[in-house]
């Protein structure tokens, strides 16, 4: 298990950096915590003709909360997302859902950017950002430009960055009031893939209906799944336990068409889809009348 | 004259433990030596295919290769391995002797199974080189199932033999037919064990040195048993056996599969290091040891328990298959130990117990922590549950009314045991532990109380409480020689290879108690052939037992030698001398006498004489070679939550009442326990090998084969009670497989409870949240080893059409994503070439051949398309049907998809939705080529 010869570069400037991916084209590809990156080297299916190690590039680490967006920088740590103050508060969703991903050690040298470039259908945080509704930016060479979470997920493991295009940062939107969010997963042992997976952002109208849900799904589909079907079947109504019931069986039989693998079916990654849609609803709901 | 025991039975901190939390011990990978070589294997993709050619002649050019080296190159030096274990006399016994070869001659019978061997400057040069060899293979179909593999007309592992029995055992006690007829209840039920891997934290490794000089062979090797390893090289390589130096070092864990041997690895290592005059070292990465390195647990069970109305057993049958994997060089060990443990702590008056052993293309079984006897008791325990509801008793209570009594020990089973000796049980007290236990987990108010008051809140708790015995500390023998040098400091050397069992300290705490010295002043040595060279290894829980009373046996022979000594010294008789402070002294004297160091110092004096009939020196060998095991007992009682929406199970508490005998280190003990919970957890509900129907591992890495972490083992709640053994002078029971052997059963029973609303019965283990999914739904679970794609696509142009275009290569050819380019090479055959990659997956090279057949213009034809590239290869079969349709045409598919090599064993998790991915991609480049056709 060691990877296949490779050249490595170290740049110490994000232009230097796309320079480099633009020379490269597609035989490059951006080393970040490398925690996905690397075991698929040493067990010689991925085998990049050229590494560019993005560690050195501490301008694109950091949280900055504002009035505006909350900016994570896309080498930002797993690790000090979770433990940052400013993200519980303004962005509580993503604090509740990065423990699932892996564990500290992991976290600790994962970055931001890293997994949502990496776009693994069973990734916590694209479904996060899909559901939060962040913007993402991209740079290349040939300029600057921001795509929304939903249109940067193009297929399996296929994202909108084109070969010379680097995520550097990730915009998430101001919580809005009376709104309220939940994550939940399954997985067979903490840390591992989930079997299935949601993120949901549920906004209250003064008279408790729900006025906007976001839900997305993880791991039962070819990357994050918008629930469109279960946000409309609660859009609009009083959450009560029926409606969210509604919800969470749009969610399972309409939403998503979930490949079945060696530990979970199809049938029971639907279960799945259908339960943790129901008390994802039932959570973010109760916290949304909280806040 | 024997003092108190003041350390054995103790808490002691383990002496190794600090070498080993500073990074000092050594581990054969550790070992580096000038000049040394590295080695990767070629192994097979396919579990059975016949290899007609090997080119390895551009690995041979690579720069920093060495040596290539196919089974051809060996030449006589290739034979298959020794049968390990002859299987016992049991009247009737049928086995077929088929053992493993140092690389693949003809045929390749298991994933995994080593075909050439690249020697190389370093590790990643030789990984290199493996690409650059081929090997021309015809694929045969695979033997998976064990019930089809004696299916007549099934594919052969071994063409010499008839069929795929590997043995057949029957095994009787009393008349069960007798029994059974007159019976209450008969409980029949059918039960899965499935395959696991023994994950020891280190993986296998083989450095070697030949010393021309002094002509001396220096081999380093991870295995539990160094001794027999030095003897088999020694005959193989044609030296005598002082000249072949075994050293297994410090080992990460051992488990059962390092006392295989010889593995490929072993026989080939040192022969090239002799070849070559250089040190040369591999070192198992972990994708190969999901394949390479032996396995457990496949067994099918049809057992029936014969019991009266008042619960009493009155007999079992048990007829089960086992799984060998592709050749059987462990003898018949573990399905002995399943028919054996079976039986487990009650009366059984009847027993029949038929067994066959089944030659599969899967990777070789032998003995993993537990050995087949978790079979046995999950079976038994199983039973005794269902007999229980069906009678309306209580689980303890029917199991109360069986145990052996007290009294009745020594008890012979009337059966043969894996070590040839009748099965019988030396000594145990087995109801007193299911009291301990039932009381530790709080049974009564449990199923009383709190169940009750959770069920009604909508939660499902339930408990489960078994019993086990285990067969341990077998024979031969082990030997010890222990000595106290002049420094005073006592040295103590053993044959018994060690692989984290705390021998370093137990062992210590064994001599110092004779030799009245702290433990810290005994130094132990293990596994290394030229400190010690009498012995057969570490296995079947025996190395406290047996090595342990040699310890016991050698110290004593000091002892005596000290007094003998100290009796001329000191000019006293030797029965007024005692051991104190580290001195010889008079009995009852507060100072004067001989320290040990001056002692050792005049027991081998430069001057004078050594008298005749004594010998030089404190030091003394001792050997013991019990005739029989020993048998350990102990009841395992677990709480467990289960949520029935998400199918997903916590265990809540874990209790374990055990009796090795006489304790020599509770704190290891427990040690031992708590990692064989873990190591049980893991097999009841986390691991499983699942090999699909071509014998591929859909699992190979820890990414999708679940061990159970930290955070999903609870802390065990453990007691001890001791019995102890008669069988030897410190009563000792072995320990070391214990805590894994009823921990399927226990969590069987602790589900089964907490879903007793559900009606779900638990026959198969291990259970997933998967298969607890199918039960709860009462849904037949589909056997999901392979991709498969169906529907239908409607195109839009006549039928003809669509039929001419799907012949033509150059349409064919778009509908395959990466094609670069399709050629037809015959009638409805085509070759060519793809180039595919996904995500992290970097698009490569793969050959492709799609074949047409069974066509049946224009309505109906089959294909098969076969992809072979670096990362493995892939094979699909799909019958395509054409129907007129409103729209055009209408296609209805049906496509089978399967994997081999690297992808097959890491990328299950994503070829659902790959296969999906290409498929639509496919008939949409198809529609497009259509239409501009058109």
């Amino acid at each position: 298990m060691k990877p296949a010869p490779f050249a490595y570069h170290r740049p110490g400037s994000v232009d230097e950096a796309l320079a480099l991916l633009a020379q490269h084209g597609g035989d490059a590809k951006p080393l970040a915590g490398g925690q996905s990156l690397i075991p698929a080297m040493n067990f010689r299916l991925a085998r990049p003709a050229v590494l560019v190690d993005l560690n050195r590039l501490t301008t694109l680490a950091g949280i900055r909360g504002g009035a505006d967006s909350l900016r994570i920088g896309a080498m930002t740590r797993q690790r000090a997302v979770e433990r940052d103050a400013t993200v519980a508060r303004d962005a509580p969703l993503l604090a509740e859902a990065l423990p699932h991903i892996a564990h500290p050690q992991i976290r600790t040298r994962g970055t931001v950017g890293g997994s949502l470039a990496h776009a693994d259908p069973a990734a916590e945080l694209p479904a996060v950002m899909v559901a939060l509704g962040a913007t993402f930016e991209l740079h290349s060479p040939r300029g600057k430009r921001s795509v929304p979470a939903e249109e940067f997920y193009t297929g399996l493991f296929t994202t909108a960055l084109a070969a010379d295009e680097l995520l550097v940062e990730i915009a998430i939107p101001p919580r809005t009031p009376r709104s309220g969010s939940a994550f939940l997963e399954v997985a067979r042992r903490h840390g591992d893939y989930a079997l299935a997976g949601v993120a949901a952002v549920l906004t209250l109208d003064d008279a408790g209906r729900c006025r906007e849900a976001r839900i997305a799904l993880l791991s039962v589909g070819d990357g994050p799944v918008l629930a469109i079907k279960a946000a409309k079947a609660i859009t609009g109504e009083k959450p009560t336990a029926d409606a969210i019931q509604e919800a969470a069986d749009a969610a399972a039989s309409k939403d998503v068409d979930p490949p079945g693998d060696i530990h979970a079916s199809a049938a029971y990654r639907r279960q799945l889809v259908g339960v943790l849609v129901r008390r994802a609803l039932q959570r973010a709901c109760e916290r949304a009348r909280n806040h | 004259m024997a003092p108190q025991p003041r350390l054995v039975g103790k808490r002691v901190l383990r002496n190794e433990d600090a070498r080993l939390l500073t990074g000092r011990a050594l581990f054969v990978d550790d070992v580096q030596l000038e000049g040394m070589l590295h080695v990767a294997f070629l192994r097979s993709e396919h579990a059975h295919a016949r290899v007609k050619g090997i080119d390895v002649a551009a690995a041979r050019r690579r720069p920093g290769v060495v040596a290539v080296y196919t089974a051809a190159d060996l030449g006589d030096y290739w034979r298959p391995g020794p049968l390990l274990v002859p299987p016992p006399p049991i009247p009737g016994l049928e086995f077929h002797a088929c053992t493993q070869v140092p690389l693949v001659k003809d045929k390749a019978r298991h994933v995994g199974e080593p075909i050439a061997m690249v020697v190389a400057e370093s590790r990643y040069v030789a990984e290199d080189a493996l690409a650059d060899i081929t090997v021309e293979v015809e694929p045969l179909a695979a033997v998976v199932d064990l019930e089809a593999a004696l299916e007549r007309g099934a594919p052969l592992v071994h063409e010499q033999l008839k069929s795929n029995r590997a043995a057949h055992v029957v095994q009787k006690k009393g008349d069960y037919d007798a029994a059974r007829a007159a019976a209450h209840k008969v409980i029949t039920r059918h039960f899965l064990y499935d395959r696991g891997i023994s994950a020891a934290i280190e993986n296998r490794a083989v450095a070697a040195r030949w010393d021309d000089r002094a002509e001396e062979l220096t081999v380093w090797d991870t295995t539990q048993a160094p001794i027999p390893i030095r003897n088999g090289l020694a005959a193989m390589l044609g030296l005598l056996e002082s000249q072949v130096r075994v050293i297994a070092p410090f080992v990460g864990g051992g488990f059962g599969p390092k006392i295989m041997m010889f593995y490929p690895e072993e026989v080939l290592i040192p022969w090239a290091a002799m070849r070559l005059g250089r040190p040369v070292k591999w070192t198992e990465d972990r994708q190969e040891n999901f394949t390479a390195t032996t396995q457990e647990r496949g067994q099918v069970h049809d057992a029936e328990l014969a019991v009266a109305k008042d619960g009493k057993i009155l007999g079992v049958k048990d007829v089960f298959l086992h799984d060998s994997g592709a050749y059987d060089s462990y003898g018949l060990t573990v399905p002995i130990n399943s028919q054996c443990t079976l039986l487990g702590p009650y009366d059984v008056p009847n027993y029949y117990s038929e067994f066959t052993a089944v030659f599969t293309n899967k990777t070789l079984v032998t003995p993993v922590r537990g050995a087949g006897r978790q079979h046995g008791v999950f079976v038994m325990e199983r039973l005794l549950d269902f007999a229980a509801r069906e009678l309306g008793l209580d689980r303890l209570e029917i199991r109360r009314r069986n145990y052996l009594p007290s009294g009745a020990f020594p008890f012979n089973n009337q059966i043969i045991f894996q070590d040839s000796a009748p099965l019988v049980y030396d000594s145990g007290d087995y109801a007193p532990a299911l009291e301990d236990a039932a009381r530790m987990i709080g049974y009564e108010k449990f199923v009383r109380e709190e169940q009750p008051r959770l069920r009604v809140a909508g939660r499902h708790v339930g408990v489960g409480v078994v019993s086990y015995i285990e067969g341990t500390g077998i024979g031969p023998y082990e030997g010890a020689r222990v000595t106290i040098e002049p420094s005073g400091q006592v040295r103590v050397a053993t044959g018994v290879g060690t692989q984290g069992q705390g021998h370093f300290t137990a062992f210590a705490q064994i001599v110092a108690d004779v030799l009245d010295v702290p433990v810290e002043q005994v130094h132990v040595v293990t596994g290394d052939t030229r400190e010690f060279h009498w012995g057969t290894g570490t296995f079947a829980s025996r190395g406290a037992v047996v090595a342990g009373t040699a310890c016991h046996a050698a110290a004593v022979a000091v002892r005596d030698k000290m007094f003998a000594v100290a009796s001329r010294v000191l000019d006293q008789p030797v029965e007024k001398l005692e051991l104190a402070g580290g001195r010889v002294t008079a009995k009852g004297a507060t100072d004067g006498g001989i320290a040990y160091g001056a002692l050792a110092a005049r027991a081998n004096p430069l001057r004078g004489a050594v008298k005749p009939g004594t010998e030089p020196g404190l030091e003394a060998t001792a050997y013991y070679g019990p005739d029989r095991g020993s048998t350990a007992s102990g009841v395992h009682a677990m709480i467990v939550e289960v949520d029935p929406e998400t199918a997903m199970v916590e265990i809540q508490r874990y209790v374990v009442v055990h009796d090795c005998g006489k304790l020599i280190n509770p704190m290891i003990v427990e040690g031992q326990i708590q990692g064989g919970v873990a190591h049980g957890i893991g097999n009841a509900f986390y691991e499983q090998l699942v090999y699909d129907d071509t014998g591929q591992l859909q699992n190979a890495s820890f990414m999708d084969y679940l061990l159970p972490t930290a955070g999903d083992v609870p802390r065990v709640e453990i007691a001890h009670r001791e019995t102890p053994s008669p069988l030897s002078p410190i009563g000792l029971k072995g320990v070391g497989e214990a805590g894994c052997i009823p921990t399927g059963a226990a969590f069987a029973q602790a589900v089964e409870d907490a879903l007793a609303d559900f009606g779900v019965e638990i026959t198969e283990i291990p259970l997933s949240p998967d298969k607890l999914f199918d039960l709860l739904k009462k849904t037949r679970p589909k056997k999901r080893n392979v991709v498969v794609l169906e529907g239908s696509f409607v195109f839009a142009g006549p039928r003809s059409a669509v039929w001419d275009l799907l012949q033509d290569p150059a349409v064919l050819g778009t509908a395959l994503p990466g094609a670069m380019r399709l050629e037809r090479t015959g009638d409805g055959h085509y070759d060519g070439l793809m180039k595919v990659g996904i995500g992290p997956v970097t698009a490569a090279e793969f050959s492709v051949r799609v074949t047409l057949r069974d066509r049946e213009p224009p309505a109906r034809y089959g294909m098969i398309v076969e992809g072979k590239g670096s990362f493995g290869f892939t094979r699909g079969t799909a019958q395509v049907t054409l129907a007129d349709h409103q729209n055009g045409t209408e296609m209805t598919y049906r496509a089978e998809v399967q994997v081999g090599g690297t992808i097959a064993g890491v990328g299950q998790r994503l070829l659902d939705s790959v296969a999906r991915r290409m498929t639509k991609q496919g008939l949409e480049s198809l529609n497009k080529a259509l239409a501009a056709r058109l």
